[in-house]
């Protein structure tokens, strides 16, 4: 049985795959409508979740099962004590597939050991976010048809942010990709990042302090949030979240095709005004998030085989 | 002068860091077996001033794979018919199971009762990584 609890679960032609079928939906949505009819989604939401837990639940909609679940952890079983393991047992007598976020990272593969029903991890703690990654990757593809040759900036929280950890170890599997990391001094990309992802991989790669000494190389810019709470001093913070303001100012130096990307949500890093601007890719990227999770959960049930071979879906 | 006697089959771990021989009888759940194994701690070692020695009569199919975790720097003599036939270092394991835990309060292994599971990231470095976190264990 298949789950996705960690990006690099799929192949890369697993993943294209995958993404191909996200695209498939997007064209001829009527043929997905009934799907997963008679399939029930457990939406296990230990940690409240808006963007994630909404897109999954419009997924399973969309294709015509229906789903269950709780939105935090108080209004489930885990209140009284129980364990990840016992949970998931039950919740595979009641539902078809399941999908998972929980504030302990880890807990996602407990899940999955335990299953007799797939499990996608729908981000674990500060650990993995694997359905945002391929999120990220379909966004990719959709505004520029390919990952090879991209010259990719990361800016931000790059130490903390689980997004970006995700994503560099998906786009690593392309070919010729040069990484431009920017951020501050304090929120460095992890070494272990460089040295275990990185390195072996033969990618180019570098590190930026502002974004406007690389903006012209740029052919994707991935903005993350800077947070707050992992600064020691408000000081540092209000300094360096200044410097990491995307500003049509600063959008004027970057490539015409450039593709600004971020996870969401954003609290100041792009300014409003950038939101008009045709490179900014952010909202399209979100709504992308739904069709992904509807491939997902038809190949991880089984439901996708033949439709993408012409076979009448 | 101490004097224990020599084996005729079995396992000789020597070199073993002075001081570390109970963890290495603890970690290889010696006290199970039942035939003869003597511990010798601060025996006098020309290459490092002091060392510990285990002899195990008896017994050749124990898993060692752990000892190279606990102390890289012993050595494993296999003994047949009183004859060294085999000498090797141990090497890290790829795999750790119950032998450390997870010091990441975020990690599900903090509230959850599964095995504690660290597997090699890097050899040279000697550096481990949580099955379910992925944080790093650095020996």
């Amino acid at each position: 049985m298949r789950h996705l609890i960690d990006p690099l679960d799929f192949t890369r032609q697993e993943t294209d795959r995958l993404l191909e079928l996200a695209e498939n939906i997007i064209q001829s949505p009527g043929a997905y409508a009934h799907r997963c009819g008679g399939k029930i989604l457990g939406a296990l939401f230990f940690e409240p979740s808006t963007r994630t837990r909404l897109s999954f639940e419009s997924a399973m909609l969309r294709l015509g099962g229906q789903v269950l679940g709780f939105s935090d952890a108080g209004s489930s079983s885990a209140s009284k004590g129980e364990s990840v393991a016992d949970t998931i047992r039950m919740v595979s007598a009641y539902a078809d597939i399941a999908a998972m976020r929980h504030f302990k990272e880890g807990a996602p593969f407990v899940a999955s050991r335990y299953a007799k029903i797939p499990v996608i991890n729908a981000g674990d703690g500060g650990h993995q976010h694997p359905t945002q990654t391929l999120t990220d990757m379909f966004a990719i593809r959709r505004r520029r048809g390919k990952v090879d040759g991209m010259t990719i900036g990361l800016c931000g929280d790059l130490k903390f942010g689980r997004t970006v950890h995700s994503l560099i170890k998906s786009l690593v599997r392309y070919e010729n990709v040069r990484f431009i990391f920017i951020s501050p001094e304090e929120l460095r990309v992890p070494g272990y990042i460089v040295k275990e992802v990185v390195e072996p991989s033969g990618h180019r790669w570098e590190e930026a302090r502002a974004m406007e000494e690389v903006m012209p190389e740029l052919d994707i810019l991935y903005m993350t949030r800077v947070q707050r709470e992992r600064f020691f001093n408000e000081e540092d913070y209000v300094r360096l979240k200044d410097s990491y303001v995307l500003t049509p100012e600063k959008l004027r130096a970057a490539k015409p095709d450039l593709s600004i990307m971020h996870p969401l949500p954003r609290v100041n890093e792009i300014a409003p005004e950038v939101d008009n601007d045709s490179r900014a890719v952010y909202f399209e990227q979100a709504k992308g998030g739904v069709y992904v999770r509807m491939a997902l959960i038809l190949t991880l049930l089984g439901l996708e085989k033949g439709i993408l071979d012409g076979e009448e879906a | 002068m101490l004097n224990i006697d020599s084996i005729e089959n079995g396992i000789v771990i020597d070199h073993i860091t002075a001081g570390r021989s109970m963890r290495v009888y603890d970690l290889l759940e010696l006290d199970k077996l039942d035939t003869c194994v003597a511990i010798i701690k601060n025996a006098k070692s020309e290459k490092f001033g002091k060392k510990d020695i285990i002899k195990i009569e008896g017994a050749t199919d124990i898993d060692l794979d752990v000892l190279g975790f606990i102390d890289d720097r012993a050595t494993v003599c296999i003994i047949r018919d009183g004859k060294l036939v085999e000498k090797k270092r141990p090497r890290l394991p790829q795999k750790l199971v119950n032998i450390v835990s997870c010091k990441n309060p975020r990690c599900i292994t903090s509230v959850e009762q599964v095995n504690q599971v660290f597997y090699l990231c890097d050899e040279k470095a000697h550096r481990y990584r949580c099955r379910y976190c992925e944080q790093e264990y650095k020996k």
